[in-house]
């Protein structure tokens, strides 16, 4: 054992830390997500319990929290989907050859998109299962207001994976991390674990803002037993079709800009 | 002569201020195997990128059988293909799985029999099932031009195609593609630092230098012209005095 060594190979770990943002900020940014989210899960079920009537209305919270779980699964790989498919050829170094084959770039988010449906479908089967099997969640007790929920997500999904994967096609692999960081940036905002009104009150605008929040509304009132969450829908559906437009033009924005910058033949060779 | 395949003219190039091609023309004919030149830095892989629609450019026309590449962007990809010694297909899918992806992408009929001449040509098909990651250099430059020549492509953009061959491969990949031009009269740009090769392979060159073409014309009449026994030699006197010779070689073939 030398101590010399040791400190050799410690100083050359953590000197990558100076001289690098992106992995400042993933110090501090993935603690800090986890905790906003836990932290208002816990103001939730602080709520809870100071009001609760009887001691099984806890319950219905453990049922949302095991929902909103798998339902947050579904955004996460719509947008994996997406901006993983991008990143997959980037580190492969076959960016170039995809590129210089006759596709158009809508082709190529097309099957990015279908990469997603795959992608979800795999992890549903097997959440649902598991779910049911371990705790007797049954998700499909829910009924049909699944489908549009469901949709709402994989919609906004697509949005973020655009938004991502411009980003990483402009910036390059340095915002790599941003393919795992842009969905849990979202995750305290849309009020996936816990209902808007748990957040500050300057927050729940911004949160209403997301397509997301309010399919994560519509559920909690769906397995609260209540009506189908057609307000909700609506309004996710509505937000989610200006998300996504926006997201197509800041994507093939950034599409332009590579090509312009040469970025593409970069990304692919680097 | 016929309509030309590619015809370049006064391409330029900036990226955020560098001129990586200021000032290129060019014409490539049908069946004709054009030679890009020049020392590091000349703007040959540019050229190719630009031509390929990788990179959008900033000043000059390019048009490819007879079309505006601007405009025809996917049309004119469909009849070309590529190679790089640089550009990887995906390292985790197997060969085979590889190039049938990428013959699907260039919507060939019947790939599978094509596929297989392809192996078969370049002496590949035993490593039809291997991870193309665990390929060597030479395997997997061999295995790209395969990927380059599904499309029966009109036109075929090669970057260093054969950086990392050994001397017999490579000598059989020239005399391959040698052999396809002859037959099919594909038209091809070929850039190289192997200078011997390129007076083998190539009907004519481009010298480019600083982004700009300094020479043109078939091998042996630029050797004679710089009144040198090779083009290696003319390639180290035009690399280390490119500025000086600006115009003394250019257009007069
Ligand atoms: N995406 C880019 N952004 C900025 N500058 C670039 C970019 N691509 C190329 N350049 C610059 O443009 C010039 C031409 O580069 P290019 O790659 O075309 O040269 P080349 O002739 O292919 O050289 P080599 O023989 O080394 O392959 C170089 O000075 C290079 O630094
Ligand atoms: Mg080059």
């Amino acid at each position: 054992m030398s101590w010399t060594r040791i400190s050799a190979l410690a100083l050359r770990y953590t000197l990558l830390y100076k001289r690098s943002v992106p992995r400042m900020i993933e110090l501090f940014f993935w603690p800090t997500m986890d905790l906003l989210v836990w932290g208002y899960v816990t103001l939730y079920l602080q709520r809870l319990y100071a009001t609760a009537q009887s001691p099984s209305a806890g319950m219905g919270a453990i049922t949302f929290l095991l929902g909103a779980m798998i339902f947050w699964d579904i955004l996460y790989r719509a947008q994996q989907g997406v901006t993983l498919s991008f990143l997959e050829d980037v580190w492969t170094r076959n960016l170039l050859n995809v590129f210089v084959a006759p596709i158009r770039i809508e082709e190529f988010i097309l099957a990015t998109y279908l990469v997603g449906i795959v992608r979800i479908g795999v992890t549903l089967v097997a959440l649902i299962g598991l779910a049911w099997l371990l705790y007797q969640f049954n998700l499909l007790a829910m009924g049909f207001a699944l489908i549009p929920l469901f949709i709402n997500l994989l919609l906004m999904g697509w949005a973020m994976g655009m938004i991502t994967t411009g980003l990483i096609m402009r910036w390059g692999q340095a915002v790599e991390a941003l393919a795992w960081g842009v969905p849990f940036l979202v995750q305290p905002l849309a009020a996936v674990f816990y209902p808007v009104d748990v957040l500050p009150r300057w927050v729940q605008p911004i949160s209403h803002a997301l397509p997301a929040t309010h399919v994560f509304e519509g559920m909690r009132q769906v397995l609260a037993g209540g009506p189908f969450p057609t307000a909700h829908l609506l309004w996710a559906f509505g937000l989610n079709v200006a998300y996504l437009v926006l997201a197509a033009w800041w994507f093939r924005r950034m599409y332009e800009r590579a090509r312009d910058k040469g970025l593409l033949a970069k990304l692919g060779t680097q | 002569m016929s309509e030309p395949v590619v015809e370049v003219k006064h391409l330029r190039k900036e990226f955020d201020g560098t001129v990586a091609v200021a000032d290129v023309s060019f014409c490539v004919g049908r069946g004709e195997i054009v030679g890009l030149l020049g020392p590091n830095g000349a703007g040959k892989t540019t050229t190719l990128q630009v031509l390929l629609g990788l990179t959008t450019h900033t000043s000059g026309t390019v048009r490819m059988f007879g079309k505006e590449l601007r405009s025809h962007r996917v049309e004119i990809l469909q009849r070309c293909n590529f190679s790089s010694a640089y550009a990887a297909l995906p390292t985790n899918l197997r060969v085979w799985e590889n190039l049938r992806l990428f013959a699907r992408l260039y919507g060939v009929r019947d790939s599978a029999a094509k596929l297989g001449f392809l192996l078969e040509l370049f002496e590949i098909k035993h490593l039809k099932d291997k991870v193309t990651g665990h390929l060597s250099a030479g395997e997997s430059t061999r295995v790209n031009l395969c990927k380059a020549l599904c499309n029966d492509p009109e036109l075929l953009l090669l970057d260093e195609p054969t950086a990392s061959l050994d001397p017999d491969i490579a000598d059989k990949v020239r005399r391959i593609l040698r052999q396809i031009q002859r037959e099919k009269g594909i038209s091809m740009i070929y850039t190289s630092h192997n200078m011997r090769e390129v007076e083998a392979v190539c009907d004519r060159v481009v010298f480019l230098h600083k982004g700009m073409v300094i020479a043109e014309g078939k091998p042996q009449q630029i050797i004679d012209r710089f009144q040198r026994s090779s083009l290696e030699e003319v390639f180290i006197t035009v690399a280390r005095s490119g500025d000086v010779l600006d115009g003394s070689g250019t257009n007069t073939g």
